[in-house]
């Protein structure tokens, strides 16, 4: 089964999506989305470093986008206008990393694979890789779905119930470079923001609680993952964005039902 | 006895000296107002005491176990967040629904458990922040400008819901506010703070004192006056700070 590259490209796609909803949600409840941008953007001066120094991929891209979200969490705790802050790292990195692969001479790259993802040539390796981290993510995120949600709302509040906020934004910053790392493969650097942010904002509209929203969140994710590459098959288009395309089209639906349904209340 | 000592407390973020040696005790049942100017440092005090900032000179000593009950100034709500009211208490506190209907019955607002926060008003969200910091059955109450956001009629009710709530559970209350003339009404001691305790003692003491007339103006007088007539009403002084915006809503 694992033999069609068709089927490892849906389960890759739903491995992503599983990882990104609940993340996703803390992305877009603490408006971290240009966060998410960044530590993406990053991502792909780990690639460059990586393919320079002839390492995983996936280690230099987890490395520098673990990195980048630390460095940002520090700055911004400081007290650095954190919207000029992100724009600088996140187009700096990637401008840098653009610049490292140009000068490696010996080695063709698909830099397009990176930017937008090469989700149909995804490997069995590859496959471990992805659901390893997103089992991993979505573990760390369901073990502090409590204390995030209390550091969330506010961070006093989170200190009087005896717990440490920093610990805590620790998790999210550390589920945030995982995510980034398994799903350049899938969507790529450019569109990994898109796949946290867009389902859950989609579910948003449904969900009365926390939790419905985050489920809500995988499973427009999943189904986003399974018809885009199913579209991207039947028109020829590339995967990642086709990908993205349907999870906008569920956001800009519910969106619709969702304002239609509370207008009259 | 003592739930909360305070001493030779300094607090300092970066190079600034924000406070310095503040001694505060807190006895159980006894509510306690902390007044003063924009950065004078109350906030860093509640801080010191629940824990978020480290004290650069001094200690905060808390009674062994003690249970706090915090209410913060506001959440870092956003509507993306759908969460119902009973959700949002369960988060801080191991409890069952009927402990969180009684809790949001002490605090004023009994039917709102099901709602959406989201979907609440300014007064009834303060409220349910009360009832989420009670369902903890907490010895000590922190209040952190609670009143926030809310006209003065609001304010006062929100005040009057405090003391119905000393007395019901006997906790001691520690609140920061903003509305001199409606909080030290409830207060049994007011404590005025400029970066170190200008003054202390009962709210009469407090809004005679010359420092705390040389911090707020001479409009303590109608303070005091307010202070001493119900709080529901409003006078036609001439106050050079905020009660004028609310004399012209009227």
């Amino acid at each position: 089964m694992l033999d069609d590259f068709m089927m490892r490209a849906a389960l890759a796609g739903i491995g992503v999506a599983l990882a990104a909803a609940p993340l996703g949600c803390f992305v877009v409840w603490r408006r971290m989305a240009y966060f998410g941008d960044a530590t993406a953007h990053a991502a792909i001066l780990g690639i460059a470093l990586s393919l320079a120094m002839e390492i995983s991929i996936f280690a230099g891209a987890l490395s520098v986008s673990l990195l980048m979200a630390w460095t940002v969490t520090q700055l911004s705790a400081r007290g650095y206008a954190i919207d000029t802050l992100l724009g600088v790292l996140a187009h700096s990195t990637l401008a840098v990393g653009l610049v490292v692969v140009s000068f490696l001479s010996g080695i063709r790259i698909d830099l397009m694979a990176y930017l937008f993802g090469d989700i149909l040539a995804v490997s069995h390796a590859d496959l471990a890789i992805i659901w390893g981290g997103a089992a991993l993510v979505i573990a760390l995120i369901s073990w502090r779905w409590s204390p995030l949600l209390i550091t969330t709302l506010n961070e006093e509040l989170a200190h009087a119930s005896g717990l440490n906020p920093n610990r805590e934004k620790l998790i999210l910053t550390l589920s945030l470079g995982i995510t980034v790392a398994v799903a350049i493969k899938v969507v790529g650097v450019l569109l990994i923001a898109a796949m946290l942010i867009i389902p859950t904002a989609a579910a948003r509209n449904l969900a009365r609680t926390p939790e419905a929203m985050a489920v809500m969140g995988a499973v427009i994710g999943i189904i986003s993952a399974v018809a885009g590459l199913k579209a991207a098959y039947v028109f020829d288009t590339p995967a990642g964005p086709s990908i993205v395309c349907v999870a906008s089209t569920f956001f800009a639906i519910f969106t619709t039902i969702g304002s239609v349904w509370r207008k009259p209340s | 006895m003592k739930l909360v000592s305070v001493e030779n407390l300094s607090v300092r973020y970066g190079g600034n000296t924000i406070l310095q040696r503040v001694d505060l005790d807190i006895e159980k049942g006894e509510i306690v107002t902390i007044v003063g100017p924009n950065g004078s440092g109350k906030t860093s005090l509640l801080k010191a005491i629940i824990g978020a900032v480290e004290p650069a000179k001094g200690c905060v000593t808390l009674k062994p176990g003690l249970k706090i009950g915090y209410v913060p100034q506001r959440l870092n709500f956003n509507p993306t967040l759908p969460i119902t009211v009973e959700r949002f208490m369960r988060l801080t506190a191991k409890a069952d629904t009927r402990s969180c209907i009684a809790a949001l019955e002490t605090a004023g607002v009994p039917k709102v458990l099901k709602e959406q926060m989201s979907g609440l008003s300014g007064g009834q969200f303060q409220r349910v922040l009360l009832a989420g910091a009670l369902l903890g059955r907490p010895e000590i109450l922190l209040l952190d400008e609670a009143t926030q956001g809310l006209d003065q009629p609001g304010s006062a009710a929100f005040y009057r819901q405090i003391e119905a709530v000393r007395r019901e559970t006997g906790c001691a209350i520690m609140m920061i506010s903003h509305d001199l003339h409606v909080v030290m009404s409830a207060s049994d001691r007011v404590i005025c703070l400029n970066g170190h305790v200008c003054c202390a003692g009962t709210p009469a003491v407090v809004a005679s004192a010359p420092e705390y007339k040389a911090l707020f103006g001479d409009g303590t007088d109608g303070a005091l006056a307010l202070y001493r007539h119900d709080h529901d009403h409003n006078h036609d002084h001439n106050h050079d700070h905020n009660l004028k915006t609310h004399e012209t809503a009227e």
